[in-house]
């Protein structure tokens, strides 16, 4: 597209026509797009997501590895929980904190229904139903006190409604009617409910891990296709519409209570639906399993996919649970650091002039430091680094390894966080400079002090994705609506 | 009726929503002005209980204090309150500074990622264990003055007095400030309608920073009260307390600083009458239960007036 083809500003020279501003409803023209970008905005979004179930479905036939087929298993999970709180906060934008509380009841309702605890063994046909319809009346229960008030009343709502559900699941072992009554053994306590039946449709059983693998896939799907349906809908037209202005969603005569209401327990149905299937292939529940570290661990992968998208759903759970499940291993954590450290500065680093001042800086005080240190600080150096390999025998000679990393290791962590805010208020070349002492002291925390903590680490980053998202990038991935909260 | 624990319960009741109340004025002071939940407040209250234990281990750890107790409490206050004044500052310049004008969910999930950061940093840092936080046995001893004792059974410990004094001189201060200083009147200036506040000549981002700092010292000092009153610290202490100290200013009114104060009171008789009278278990209950009511009834809160908003 030429220069000239460009629509000017409406206030330039052109007024525009009543109703319709031009600059606004041409703002996909002026983006600029390449062939490829062109191409994808063509195919219509239904043949991405047949195009993601294919390929996942070829997961089992790829690798007989038990762990990635869970691994699988767990990221499909996350993609349902996603994709039901993306209605609640992505299409109404109401913030929605007990959303894992949901996902618990459906855990805890399918384990109640199919197991020895109260010798009740219903044909998981029925078991289903009941666990979404019932996660969707409570949901409808908890939305109702907020649903005149502000999105922040909700959220505290929903956040104490979460911390009231572990508690009593924790302590359910021992339920009395008023401190009367003996104590009744409802969920189990902290040692929850065991030996749960696998699924069982109408006789067609589901015993192996691959069963539960596709039984999770065809799940998904099916509520893929119809969160879609619902997103083309005259529903989801009028969600995106209130989530835009209340205010004129309510004098276009939308029912905006009950529009936030429907929302809200359709996100919690299908939490409770993604439980049924959790605990159907644990084969046991615990309350420890729906706390606050599951719930934003799926609102990082929300966030970080864009609120609103389904696509964004389906990529956010991709890319945050499998970088998860390789932090969990040290050996693949340190490269996917350096990896990542290294794709974000050749991102971010524009022209390549200052990406090789930086990256050779870096190196350059890597190896004066260790110099220094060696003479300075003998056993500043003498640690065992946190990967083998040649990248490991690169790193000995570069990263100061102390052999008591641990002390050294929190303060210089905290000296990382201090570094990294500073540098966000550098600008030009004090801020390139500024980045190659960081760069350094954030692999020198990596080595000795995170990449040992893989549970904490964890969580630590999903709070930074969190942070530095909404600053950065607020809408994400794929994302491209705005979200309001009202 | 057991009056031993009545009174025993009633002075905890009291003592603990001190703590509340100076938690609970720091979500109003940000509610009031930048109409923010600020997540993270309640983990800032975890660093300040963490700064008064760095400097009981300073002194030789829990047992074996070597220094004047009066000296120490008085150096834990001082150092959390400015600490977490300063926590509260970076807080607010570095994640919620730039979303200020963005939509109303972008600092809420913000807020979230703050306390969350500060909640597993600190168990990077400091270990995932309760530490114990009990240096002065004195404190925890029952007052008792000229040959006066309180009859036996009943609990009221030096404790329990300097956590009510030290929470009712705080609350005199921040009136003094809120209400006589040229700072205190831009607050509530900008708490009212920031852009007219803007328009006054008031330099809008500093009374946000200084209102950040206040409520985060307010709340350093309730991690310190905390930590003499119930001896231990832990990295997810915050979020529990977080929640009430919320809903305390909710029940008294977001906005409303002397309603904070008489809902964190409120909810700390309700935690403290609960858990004696029914079961630990049942105080989350019970707090949920005023919550829903008070949004159901009065959603202005106790001691709110009727938002009328503005379009």
């Amino acid at each position: 597209m030429s220069e000239q083809n460009l629509p000017g500003r409406p206030d330039e020279a052109q007024v525009p026509k009543v109703g319709v501003d031009a600059w606004v409803a041409t703002h996909a023209e002026r983006v600029h797009a390449t062939r490829l970008q062109q191409w994808i905005a063509q195919v219509p979004r239904p043949a991405f997501y047949l195009a993601f179930g294919i390929a996942a479905a070829l997961l089992p036939a790829i690798t007989n590895d038990g762990y990635v087929i869970r691994v699988g298993f767990d990221t499909v999970l996350y993609m349902l929980l996603a994709l039901g709180l993306n209605i609640a906060v992505g299409y109404a934008g109401l913030l929605d904190l007990g959303y894992v509380a949901f996902f618990g009841i459906g855990a805890y309702g399918y384990a109640m229904l199919s197991s020895p605890k109260f010798g009740i063994h219903l044909d998981t046909l029925f078991v289903i139903p009941i666990a979404i319809i019932g996660t969707a009346i409570v949901g409808f229960l908890v939305a109702i006190p907020s649903r005149r008030l502000l999105g922040d009343y909700l959220a505290i709502v929903t956040l104490f409604f979460l911390q009231l559900f572990v508690t009593v699941t924790q302590n359910g072992n021992k339920i009395s009617v008023l401190g009367l009554t003996r104590g009744y053994d409802v969920t189990g306590g902290p040692n929850g409910i065991p030996d749960l039946d696998n699924w069982d449709l109408a006789g067609l059983k589901i015993g192996s891990l691959n069963g539960y693998y596709y039984a999770m896939l065809v799940t998904f799907l099916l509520c893929l296709g119809a969160v879609y349906l619902i997103d083309q809908s005259r529903t989801g037209r009028a969600w995106k519409s209130l989530r835009e202005d209340p205010l004129a969603a309510e004098l276009m005569g939308m029912p905006v209570n009950r529009l936030k209401i429907l929302a809200f327990a359709i996100g919690a149905g299908i939490g409770g639906l993604a439980g049924t299937l959790f605990a159907g292939l644990n084969g046991a529940v615990f309350s420890a399993d729906f706390d606050v570290p599951t719930l934003i661990i799926v609102y990082a992968m929300l966030i970080l996919g864009g609120a609103g998208s389904i696509g964004g759903v389906i990529l956010g759970a991709l890319v945050v649970n499998v970088s998860l499940e390789v932090l969990r291993t040290p050996g693949h954590a340190t490269w996917i650091f350096y990896v990542a450290l290294l794709a974000g500065l050749l991102a971010k680093l524009r022209p390549w002039r200052v990406l090789a001042v930086v990256l050779g800086g870096t190196i350059a005080f890597g190896y004066a430091v260790h110099a220094v240190a060696t003479s300075a600080w003998p056993s500043g150096v003498h640690g065992e680094p946190s990967i083998g390999g040649w990248l490991g025998r690169g790193l000995s000679g570069w990263q100061l390894e102390p052999t008591q990393p641990r002390n050294i290791g929190n303060w210089a962590f905290i000296a990382l966080v201090l570094a990294v805010l500073v540098l966000t208020l550098l600008q030009g070349w004090w801020r390139r400079l500024a980045l190659i002492p960081t760069l350094y002291l954030a692999s020198f925390v990596w080595d000795n002090r995170l990449v040992v903590e893989p549970s904490i680490t964890r969580l630590i980053l999903i709070g930074v994705i969190l942070i530095v998202l909404m600053n950065a990038r607020p809408q994400g991935l794929l994302g491209s609506a705005r979200v309001e909260i009202v | 009726m057991n009056w031993n624990l009545f009174v025993t319960e009633l002075v905890a009741g009291i003592t603990h929503g001190s703590v509340y109340a100076l938690i609970a004025l720091g979500y109003s002071m940000v509610y009031g002005i930048l109409k923010l939940l600020n997540f993270a407040h309640g983990d800032v209250y975890m660093v300040g209980a963490y700064i008064g234990y760095g400097w009981i281990t300073v002194f030789g750890g829990s047992f074996a204090m070597h220094a004047n107790p009066v000296l120490i409490l008085v150096l834990m206050f001082v150092t959390a309150m400015i600490g977490c004044g300063l926590l509260g500052m970076m807080i607010e310049r570095f994640a919620y500074r730039r979303l200020r004008s963005a939509p109303r969910i972008a600092p809420l999930i913000t807020a979230l990622g703050v306390s969350f950061f500060l909640e597993n940093a600190a168990q990077l840092v400091l270990g995932a264990q309760q530490q114990q936080y009990n240096p002065f046995g004195w404190l925890k001893g029952p007052i008792a003055l000229h040959g006066w004792k309180l009859p036996s059974g009943v609990l009221l410990s030096y404790a329990h007095a300097i956590i009510v004094a030290g929470t009712i001189v705080l609350c005199v201060l921040l009136t003094w400030f809120v209400q006589r200083t040229q700072t205190g009147k831009a607050m509530r200036a900008v708490s009212f309608d920031r852009e007219a506040a803007a328009m006054m000549g008031i330099d809008v981002d500093r009374v946000i920073v200084v209102t950040f700092f206040i409520g985060s010292a307010l709340a350093g000092a309730a991690g310190v009260f905390n930590g003499i009153e119930y001896s231990q610290v832990f990295p997810t202490m915050g979020f529990q307390a977080g929640l009430f100290a919320f809903t305390a200013a909710v029940v008294g009114g977001i906005g409303n600083l002397p309603g904070s104060v008489a809902g964190g009171v409120l909810i700390g008789l309700a935690e403290s009458f609960s858990t004696g009278y029914l079961s630990s278990t049942f105080q989350q209950a019970i707090v949920f239960a005023i919550l829903i009511a008070v949004m159901l009834v009065r959603p202005s809160g106790l001691f709110g007036r009727a938002a009328v908003q503005k379009v």
